[in-house]
């Protein structure tokens, strides 16, 4: 199949030729009738297009809980930071999401590669060169070094809002702090949870950038997909099928967020 | 509520995180060596080489002048939305309205890109506008993404606002119309203005929705800088991110210190 091993070759086949195809789409080329069912049924026999879809999922989820992992001691340290901490830590976190995006992923290239920064403090230490880049823990890094932005805010303005005299009641009750964070803080910050969870899964589905620079050939990412059928294949009809399967994929999270960001403004 | 060493531990490291990558571009952009990563001295060659590359220079252009246009049509159009969706509190198709004005800003690229795109070419054999693609259709794509989070931030500004300020205006006589320019509008314009710098980083910034609906010979930054690291490293790109990253955080800056400054000292709790 002509599209399929378009897909699999390296990403420099295209890279050298950043214009899209400009040719209407009458003229595009179809192997099969591109008419409006063949296309979408194609997405459920084609086993690509459903690896892709369940393969972006996946990357999304687990990129997703990572960063949450990571952005939720720094919200809370933000959040029980003294005052005039706080607007600067508050703005060192939203920086690095006004810097260009492409560059941030470029940078981490950078860090990544098998003579970058970390292999080379790696090296100091006599530990072997580790090999990053194109692999599915790259993909992972560069989410949530990306997204981290996202996560962080929400998560400070809920935690910011919660009212401590509730931690004390709870020790004053005898709960040791893990307690406390497990059974008050942790509930009461679940709003600012999902808003940040869904902020950074949705994106994540369809990202193109981090997994073209960061990826390697295997990591399927339906974004990815979608990018190759219609630059490389020029099949604009099946792009647009792709794309109608995403919204789908992506309409219930954005529901979550809707919810989860009335809750968070309203508290 | 005992403090800890954990919460500054994880927050020190988170912000290493962030940051590390970014500085060692910063230092690398510096460096005299082409292996970006080998350092053999300091030099400030590849600046020097960045600006008399023609194609960087005028892709810098093109982009500047679509993020200034889009985020000035943004402006306008997401302080209309921010208006309507504070002032007239119920209207019929508010939810749907809400909805579509915040969807662009998580909807992925892919989509938001190829979703325009198909709607230029069929607009332009429906009534032949916009001809062709180009920078105009750029600027339309960007206003459309930006117009959504020029709303938000203006939204958040309206909706802690005084009305009686405007109730005074129109008593002493002002139609709506005056109001709004001399009272209303001076009061929200710090929100105007961060609303329109975040819109111009994030035009600026974008590389997959201008690759979707750019034309021949339009190519911005994003599209040039992409090509380049694809195909693998370039120092003139380092120099070029270490020049963006000082603009953006001038910026960014800049826009903190306005909005901290127009907040009205209120009692913090």
């Amino acid at each position: 199949m002509p599209w399929s091993s378009a897909f699999r070759s390296p990403p420099s086949s295209s890279a050298a030729r950043p214009i899209p195809p400009f040719s209407p789409p009458k003229t595009a080329p179809c192997s099969s009738p591109c008419t409006f069912p063949t296309t979408f049924i194609r997405l459920f026999t084609d086993n690509l297009y459903v690896a892709a879809y369940l393969s972006s999922i996946r990357i999304a989820a687990i990129a997703t809980i990572i960063t949450l992992i990571v952005g939720y001691p720094m919200a809370y340290a933000i959040a029980r930071a003294p005052d005039r901490w706080r607007n600067i830590l508050l703005m060192l976190v939203i920086l690095p999401f006004f810097t260009s995006f492409l560059l941030r992923v470029y940078a981490l290239t950078g860090f990544m590669r098998g003579n970058g920064v970390i292999n080379q403090v790696l090296g100091l230490f006599g530990v072997q060169p580790l090999v990053m880049m194109q692999t599915d823990f790259a993909v992972y890094v560069g989410i949530v070094y990306t997204y981290l932005p996202f996560m962080i805010l929400p998560l400070y303005t809920t935690l910011v809002k919660l009212d401590t005299s509730l931690f004390e009641a709870s020790a004053d009750l005898g709960a040791k702090p893990l307690r406390t964070f497990l059974s008050v803080t942790l509930p009461l910050s679940l709003p600012g949870i999902i808003a940040g969870s869904m902020l950074v899964f949705i994106p994540a589905i369809g990202e193109f950038v981090i997994p073209s620079l960061l990826g390697g050939p295997e990591t399927l990412m339906i974004g990815r997909v979608l990018w190759d059928e219609f630059f490389t294949n020029a099949n604009w009809p099946r792009a647009a099928a792709v794309a109608m399967a995403m919204l789908l994929v992506v309409v219930v999270p954005i529901m979550l967020l809707q919810r989860a960001q009335g809750a968070v403004v309203e508290k | 509520m005992r403090r800890g060493w954990f919460l500054p531990i994880a927050a020190a490291l988170g912000f290493s995180f962030l940051y590390a990558p970014i500085v060692s571009l910063v230092i690398f952009s510096f460096n005299e060596n082409r292996l970006v990563t080998v350092w053999s001295g300091f030099s400030l060659k590849w600046y020097g080489e960045l600006f008399r590359d023609p194609q960087m220079l005028g892709a810098a252009w093109l982009s500047l002048q679509i993020a200034a246009l889009a985020a000035s049509i943004a402006l306008v159009l997401g302080t209309l939305a921010a208006v309507a969706l504070v002032r007239f509190r119920r209207f019929k198709g508010r939810t749907l309205f809400s909805g579509m004005v915040s969807a662009p800003l998580v909807m992925p690229d892919v989509i938001t890109g190829l979703a325009l795109l198909l709607l230029f070419v069929a607009m332009e054999s429906l009534i032949g506008w916009p001809r062709g693609r180009g920078m105009l259709t750029i600027v339309i794509a960007h206003a459309t993404f930006c117009t959504a989070y020029v709303c938000v931030v203006v939204q958040s500004r309206l909706s802690d606002f005084d009305r009686s300020l405007e109730e005074a205006a129109m008593d002493l006589g002002a139609s709506p119309l005056r109001t709004f320019f001399d009272v209303t509008l001076p009061i929200i314009a710090p929100a105007l203005v961060s609303g329109w710098l975040l819109g111009f980083t994030l035009s600026l910034d974008d590389l997959v929705i201008a690759s979707f609906v750019s034309g021949p010979g339009s190519s911005t930054l994003p599209m040039v800088i992409f090509s380049k690291v694809r195909l693998g490293v370039s120092p003139d790109v380092n120099a070029l991110a270490t020049i963006i990253i000082g603009i953006v955080a001038l910026g960014v800056l800049a826009a903190t210190i306005i909005q901290l400054r127009s907040k009205p000292k209120k009692a913090r709790v």
